[in-house]
């Protein structure tokens, strides 16, 4: 045990008098300032908490405009007024209620239905009744206010989409705080009912578009009217967003989908930046800026056709034989063939106890590498998947960007799925069958991507290699147009393949378009030279004896999906672009015309009418 | 063991003091807890138990023989240095701050402990005598770090009150020990040139986050209001108070956490002047004997046990009611034994305890 010590004692004893001087001058010090506030400013302080006078009315900040990339205005705010009551005020003069029904029209069950919901919040805190009422109304409460204790109208900013439902995806919408946010937010000073990104731009640059809020501190009467101000805090205005799309090139993509539903995304191949990205169907914004009714709700979140959903980011489709370009890769990459192999099609394609068709019922014959791409011929590239192996394509496909996020600024983007043998063991727990590898290799089976994983497929293809971040937003500025950011182009990797391979494909994507028997050949525009390839993405088994030309027996929710990817021009590539086309057949048929117009108007080409494609288009056999 | 002696020279009339402030906290506590239906709140039946169980951790802490506490003070220091880091790995985040380890159903902040720890790590270090000037920087260095590790955690959670708690337990008791002179001047002029350094490097927002701090009026609608709606409700007292249960600042809501740092508001409020002369007399009292006990006590070690004990009640009592009258800034340190709080009525009794123990001894051995 340690040996205590006592050395020295008295130095403490010395401190005594000391001590017991300071503890009684500092106690009191809190005695006076008591005094000070209980006896001497006493009944000032009982006045004050007797009447409850002392309120907080809100300025909400302005938020940022979202701007197009010419400076169009694709989201603002507007002035909006908005209907309050107060219970505290309420409490001495009931009778207002009343009146505040008759003047808004609403019943008066509403009204104490909204106060009663709202009973755990403090009672001087102004309960939202009715928000957005128009000119008549505000006029009517404004001049009767005097007799109207307790109400309380406030001037709010409202968010106005001038476009209506065009870009909604891209832009987002906004909504009412929800708890986790409030909890991830709380150094950020949100409260209670405010609105906040909820998608989009609008979510992932909320910390720019928000601004400061800012209020003012009051004393009111007994009526609630303001007697003076205690303290105020000037709101700051947010930043402004500038979008790298082009409104006009937006619209064009969007009108193209008429009457069908998918996605476009048309990026700049040399940057990264999206010159469009459409989601369909899309939604009005607008109306998330209220408060949502529950039946409105409902009827956005049971829509079969998901119209909240960004299908560019979030939908997952089999790439269909746009795959091909992939396979064709992983082949010449491994050498497993060159660019003379030749391969025979007879239109089936018999492996393990199981025939695998091609989509050329009558076959191709003896083709090679370039007839393969061009004519899309699934029993080539069944054989070089089988050469190649499920691992090397899924090498080739995960060094292309598939299988995992892009990485743009948008939340809930989607990986999509590349498979091989781990994979498989791992999800399943079971092996890789050889047969699957077929599937693989003309872009069907496990293999899922999203419209912006291909556009950026494509993309690299066109531009030699390079893996750019797709981006979205081109600079932030605030209200007076003073650069605050600028987003400049990130290349994010240079892929491990070959210059001469992606000169090869590159030619044959060329020839999809440009060559007689090209399942693109719908896209080719005259003196213009465009790449691209078309896919079709199985979404159920088609029964044996189906033929193709006979889509419309099969119901809409099985029909294919329909697949085109391009770039142009061929020589200098200025865009690049995916077009998935949900449930519309063939890509020749349904995606190649949405994409040609997007090209048409990006180049400011006069729209003709489409060069005639081969015979077998008329017969609506193509993939 | 447990000598006859020790019950003889047990002060019985501070005990009431002890049980006295309690009953008034936990009146303080049925006063805006109860919703008027005539059924207890958990927190009021939480608190009532955590007393229960403060006042065992109390009777033990006193009756072992504080020479034990010298011989484990290190060990003890490691171990609740430990949990401090555990709540990294297994802490639960309640409003944004992750100082809490669950056992159970109770949540428990290691900060709260780490006083008790430091107190009596630097009570062992200390009880070395400096020479006649005074102990040197150099000698400095180990209390030093005592103090830094635990207050750089614990300023990550965040919780900047029991910080600043542990920071001025460390000066008191570096003042009491008696520091050279010549020491303390270079420590308060490294104090004093490293704010503008700090200053010139914080970032914009956390300069206003600073001065708000010292100065809520610049947030009128945060800070400001809340510090005003507390001032409201201690003016609105008066002298006598509006009585017991009927105070309206906490009840409607105005005041930000009354049970916890603003108690002494709703006390004001329902108590008055009146009310809040007999709780502050019983702090005054409750100080002035710890004071009594640390000049009794018979050796070095004890003695700044029970100084570093006192320290921690009267920073926390000063400071507490100071920041709710508004006379400094508003940093989230709670009132012994008023204050709703587990952990931190567990830090209190302990204290309490460790006053005991020595006064109890100061004429044995």
């Amino acid at each position: 045990m340690i040996e205590l010590n006592s050395q020295r004692l008295e130095d403490f004893k010395e401190r005594y008098p000391y001590l017991k001087i300071f503890a009684g001058v500092t106690f009191l010090l809190l005695f006076l300032h008591l005094w000070y506030l209980q006896v001497f400013k006493g009944s000032e302080f009982r006045r004050l908490s007797e009447t409850n006078c002392i309120r907080i009315r809100e300025q909400i900040a302005d938020r940022g405009m979202i701007l197009d990339r010419k400076g169009r205005i694709l989201a603002q705010s507007r002035p909006s007024f908005e209907v309050f009551l107060i219970p505290e005020d309420l409490k001495r003069n009931p009778e207002v209620l009343g009146k505040v029904a008759t003047l808004l029209h609403l019943p008066l069950e509403e009204i104490e239905e909204k106060l009663r919901s709202e009973k755990k919040r403090p009672a001087y805190r102004p309960i939202k009744i009715k928000s957005d009422i128009d000119w008549n109304q505000l006029c009517l409460l404004e001049s009767n206010l005097i007799h109207l204790p307790g109400l309380q109208v406030d001037v709010m900013p409202r968010r106005f989409y001038p476009y209506g439902t065009l870009a909604s995806h891209l832009i987002g919408y906004l909504g009412e705080i929800d708890e986790n946010e409030l909890k991830e937010r709380r150094d950020q000073r949100y409260r209670i009912g405010a609105f906040i990104g909820k998608s989009g731009v609008e979510s992932f640059w909320e910390k720019d578009l928000k601004g400061v809020d800012g209020g003012r501190q009051i004393e009111v009467d007994a009526l609630g009217r303001e007697i003076r101000e205690l303290g105020s805090v000037e709101s700051i205005p947010g930043h402004n967003v500038i979008l790298t799309i082009d409104l006009d090139l937006q619209r064009v993509a969007e009108e193209a989908f008429e009457g069908k539903n998918g996605a476009l995304v048309a990026m700049d191949p040399k940057t990264g930046k999206i010159l469009a990205m459409v989601s369909k169907p899309s939604f009005d914004p607008s109306v998330f800026a209220r408060v949502v009714s529950p039946a409105e709700w409902k009827e956005l979140l049971e829509d079969p056709f998901c119209p909240l959903q960004n299908k560019a980011i979030q939908g997952q489709y089999p790439p269909g034989s746009v795959f091909k370009i992939v396979t064709a890769i992983a082949g010449l990459e491994t050498g497993a063939i060159h660019p003379h192999t030749q391969f025979h099609c007879n239109g089936t394609f018999p492996y393990g106890n199981r025939s695998f068709r091609c989509w050329k019922e009558k076959g191709h014959g003896t083709i090679n590498l370039h007839r393969a791409l061009v004519e899309s011929c699934d029993v080539y590239f069944y054989q070089v998947g089988l050469k190649v192996g499920v691992d090397a394509i899924a090498y080739y496909a995960s060094e292309l960007g598939l299988g995992k996020k892009t990485g743009i600024s948008l939340t809930h983007e989607k990986t999509g799925t590349v498979p091989s043998t781990s994979w498989k063991k791992k999800r399943f727990g079971v092996p890789w069958y050889s047969g699957e590898t077929l599937s693989l290799a003309v872009g069907q089976g496990y293999l899922n991507s999203t419209p912006l994983q291909l556009a950026q497929l494509i993309s690299i293809i066109a531009n030699g290699g390079k893996i750019y971040l797709p981006q979205i937003v081109e600079r932030v500025e605030n209200l007076y147009g003073e650069l605050i950011r600028e987003y400049s182009p990130v290349e994010i990797d240079q892929v491990d393949i070959s210059e001469e391979t992606l000169r090869i494909v590159r030619e044959a994507l060329r020839g999809v378009v440009h060559d007689p028997h090209g399942t693109g050949a719908g896209c080719a525009l005259k003196g213009f030279q465009i790449a691209g390839k078309t896919g079709t993405a199985q979404v159920v088994r088609m029964p044996e004896d189906f033929k193709r030309g006979q889509l419309y027996r099969l119901p809409l929710k099985h029909r294919d999906h329909a697949w085109f990817v391009a770039f142009a021009p061929y020589e200098d590539p200025k865009i690049a672009l995916s077009v998935l086309v949900e449930h519309g057949g063939f890509g020749a048929v349904a995606a190649v015309p949405i994409a040609r117009k997007v090209i048409e108007a990006f180049f400011h080409l006069p729209p003709s009418p489409p060069e005639k494609g081969p015979k077998d288009l008329e017969e609506g056999e193509y993939d | 063991m447990i000598d006859r002696r020790l019950f003889t020279h047990f002060e019985w009339r501070i005990l009431g003091v002890v049980l006295l402030l309690s009953s008034i906290g936990l009146l303080n506590l049925y006063s805006f807890t109860s919703n008027g239906e005539g059924t207890l709140s958990p927190l009021f039946l939480k608190q009532i138990l955590w007393l229960g169980i403060g006042l065992v951790v109390m009777w033990a802490v006193a009756f072992i023989e504080y020479r034990y506490y010298a011989d484990f003070a290190y060990p003890l220091f490691f171990i609740f240095l430990l949990l401090l880091i555990l709540v990294y790995g297994f802490g639960v985040i309640t409003s944004g701050a992750r100082r809490w380890i669950r056992m159970g159903s109770f949540s428990f902040q290691p900060s709260e402990l780490m006083k008790i720890a430091l107190i009596i790590a630097l009570a062992k270090f200390y009880q070395k005598p400096p020479d006649r000037k005074g102990y040197s920087l150099k000698e400095l260095s180990l209390p030093f770090l005592f103090l830094l590790i635990p207050v750089l955690l614990i300023l990550k959670q965040p919780d900047l009150g029991t910080a600043i708690i542990l920071i001025l337990i460390f000066f008191s008791i570096l003042l009491f020990v008696k520091i050279r002179f010549s020491s303390l001047l270079l420590l308060m002029g490294i104090g004093a040139s490293l704010i503008p350094l700090g200053w010139s490097l914080l970032k914009e927002y956390q300069k206003r986050r600073i001065l708000t701090f010292l100065n809520p009026e610049l947030d009128p609608l945060g800070a400001g209001y809340h510090l005003l709606q507390s001032k409201i409700a201690i003016g609105s007292g008066g002298v006598l108070g509006k009585g017991f249960m009927k105070g309206t600042q906490c009840k409607l809501g105005f005041l930000p956490e009354p049970h916890t740092d603003f108690i002494f508001s709703a006390l004001a409020e329902e108590w008055g002047l009146v009310g809040c002369l007999v709780v502050m007399g019983l702090y005054f009292i409750l100080i002035l004997w710890g004071l009594r006990v640390v000049v009794q006590s018979k050796d070095r070690f004890s003695a700044i046990l029970s100084f570093g004990a006192v320290s921690m009640l009267f920073w926390h009592t000063f400071i507490n009611m100071g920041m709710v009258m508004g006379m400094m800034p508003v940093v989230g340190i709670p009132l012994p034994l008023l204050s709703y709080g587990g952990s931190f009525l567990l830090s209190t009794m302990m204290g309490i305890g460790l006053l005991f123990n020595v006064s109890m001894r100061r004429f044995l051995f």
